[in-house]
């Protein structure tokens, strides 16, 4: 049996081939010229380069607006629909879940159409509202999940020493739902600062951030500056996941 | 009292979730040019896809065959490779499992531009033409990890002895390994098959990323270049309506398979 262990090895090869070579070429092509000589231009540039320093900054912005909208809007919707009392269907919960799978662009497109139709004028509130429509259900599975596995016993204890509901909800259950709030934190802050075709169509080109100044690098040969981009962006998600302690979170593949 | 405002709470999201969704496939169904126009129900646009009769319809034809064909072979090869590297890390020990779970979580975490912009520069830096064999090989590295953790936990669900008692019995290790293994792990070989095929059904920004310049156009992308040339053809409607009802029912079929095994275990 233990031969079979060998099986992982062609993974394991494709992985470094596919995973991490590739992350190792993004810190290689964004510390060199376009001639392939070491520089800190890159990296230096961005910080000089008030532009891309301020559409940085409004991503910044809209994620983190984006993170607590989302948070202040599916916290509740976690916590009934993972009350047996409040909610006993699990196909409303499978409803949340479903739009994850479903492509953020076409979404997107969707609800940019929809506000057209009924004639608001694209903007930062269009922005936001699409923003949290592509990423609420993000929010909701994770907390979801954590006050689902929640031993009910803590709650009926603390109920029967005489907590009030306030003081039930603020000393045992919230705490306890930490886990989960980190991980939709990290599920919704991440993708809203990469983004990137998603800003263009929900403010008709007025708002860029800054997954769309990665690509328009790239797609205009300037590959350097735009692994130097990415770069700074890989080292953002890398402080969240960690400061989250994202890094023992469970990536949930098969259920959803 | 209670009950009802978190059902109603609920109920609103819910609704304000799918809207824009149940508008456009409403509106796949009748022919006027402008989205919100009702001029009475047709078929037509639906019939336009598949006659190609959209301006440019015989790209948007090949944009669905190349969706299609990729999701297929992408989803394919990850399934064997997600299998028998499933094997292969349940058998592991120690650090070496800890270090190959970690790799085969970074895709999942990793964001779509950044997964997009490194296999970029790798197939730069090997010089590597990119088209069509670039787009499967990055999408088998991002759908690879989700049949791994498909697979994983049917492996621990087995007795072990199954395969050593078909050993003992006289069966030759190929033998034990397709009448006996495959048989436990199809369940999760299925949904990691259909995750993947959806994951790739649905991605934007790696094959933006990896297809290179040969024109080479699959439904999101296609879509992305009608969109920026100012509003959605009508003929996207239909389509869009289309993709949602396919990741729709494969997504219910999973839920439902899955379901089930779970009633038999129990």
């Amino acid at each position: 049996m233990s031969k079979r262990s060998n099986w992982a090895i062609p993974y394991f090869i494709f992985l470094v081939l596919f995973v991490v070579l590739p992350l190792v070429l993004i810190v290689v092509y964004a510390l060199q010229d376009g001639n392939g000589h070491f520089t800190m231009s890159n990296v230096t540039r961005f910080f000089t380069d008030s532009d891309a320093l301020s559409t940085f900054a409004v991503s910044v912005e809209v994620a983190i607006e984006n993170t607590l909208i989302c948070l202040l809007l599916g916290y509740p919707a976690a916590y009934i629909l993972a009350d047996k009392n409040l909610n006993k269907s699990a196909v409303t919960v499978i409803l949340f879940i479903l739009p994850m799978w479903i492509n953020a662009l076409m979404r997107t497109l969707a609800t940019a159409e929809l506000f057209n139709v009924f004639g608001f004028t694209l903007g930062k509130g269009t922005l936001l509202f699409g923003m949290v429509y592509d990423y609420l259900p993000f929010m909701i599975y994770p907390i979801y999940n954590v006050l689902l596995k929640m031993d009910k016993s803590y709650t009926e204890a603390a109920s029967d020493l005489g907590a009030t509901p306030v003081q039930v909800f603020g000393k045992v259950t919230l705490p306890l739902s930490m886990p989960g709030i980190f991980s939709g934190i990290l599920m919704v802050f991440m993708p809203t600062v990469s983004t990137f075709a998603i800003s263009e169509f929900l403010t008709n080109n007025k708002i860029k951030l800054f997954g769309t100044i990665i690509q328009e690098n790239i797609n205009s040969s300037m590959w350097n500056y735009g692994a130097a981009l990415s770069l700074i962006m890989l080292v953002i998600i890398g402080l969240t996941t960690i400061l989250l302690g994202g890094d023992e979170r469970e990536v949930e593949g098969g259920t959803i | 009292m209670k009950k009802l405002f978190a059902q109603a709470y609920i109920w609103v999201l819910l609704v304000l979730l799918y809207a824009p969704i149940v508008f456009i496939a409403i509106f796949s169904f009748t022919e006027a040019r402008t989205l919100g126009n009702w001029t009475g129900f047709s078929l037509e646009l639906y019939k336009h896809i598949f006659t190609g009769g959209v301006s440019g319809g015989a790209s948007l034809m090949a944009a669905i065959k190349n969706t299609l064909l990729i999701a297929l072979v992408a989803a394919t090869f990850s399934t064997l490779l997600g299998t028998v590297s499933a094997i292969g890390i349940y058998n592991l020990k120690g650090r070496k499992k800890k270090t190959i779970q970690f790799l085969n979580n970074i895709p999942m975490i990793n964001p779509d531009v950044i997964t997009g912009v490194s296999l970029f520069l790798l197939f730069v830096f090997l010089h590597f033409s990119q088209g069509y064999l670039t787009v499967i090989l990055a999408h088998i590295s991002f759908c690879t990890p989700y049949v791994v953790l498909s697979v994983m936990p049917k492996l621990g669900q087995m007795n072990p002895n199954i395969y050593e008692a078909a050993l003992d019995l006289g069966a030759t290790p190929s033998q034990a390994l397709r009448k006996v293994l495959i048989p436990q792990l199809r369940p999760g070989m299925v949904s990691g098959f259909i995750l993947a095929f959806t994951m790739s059904l649905d991605d934007f920004a790696v094959t933006f990323f990896t297809r290179g310049t040969i024109g080479l156009e699959t439904l999101s992308t296609y879509i992305y270049a009608d969109a920026r040339k100012g509003g959605l053809t009508p003929e996207l409607r239909p389509l869009m309506t289309l993709i949602f009802t396919i990741i729709l029912v494969l997504l219910v079929i999973m839920n439902v398979r899955q379901a089930r095994t779970k009633k038999t275990t129990r």
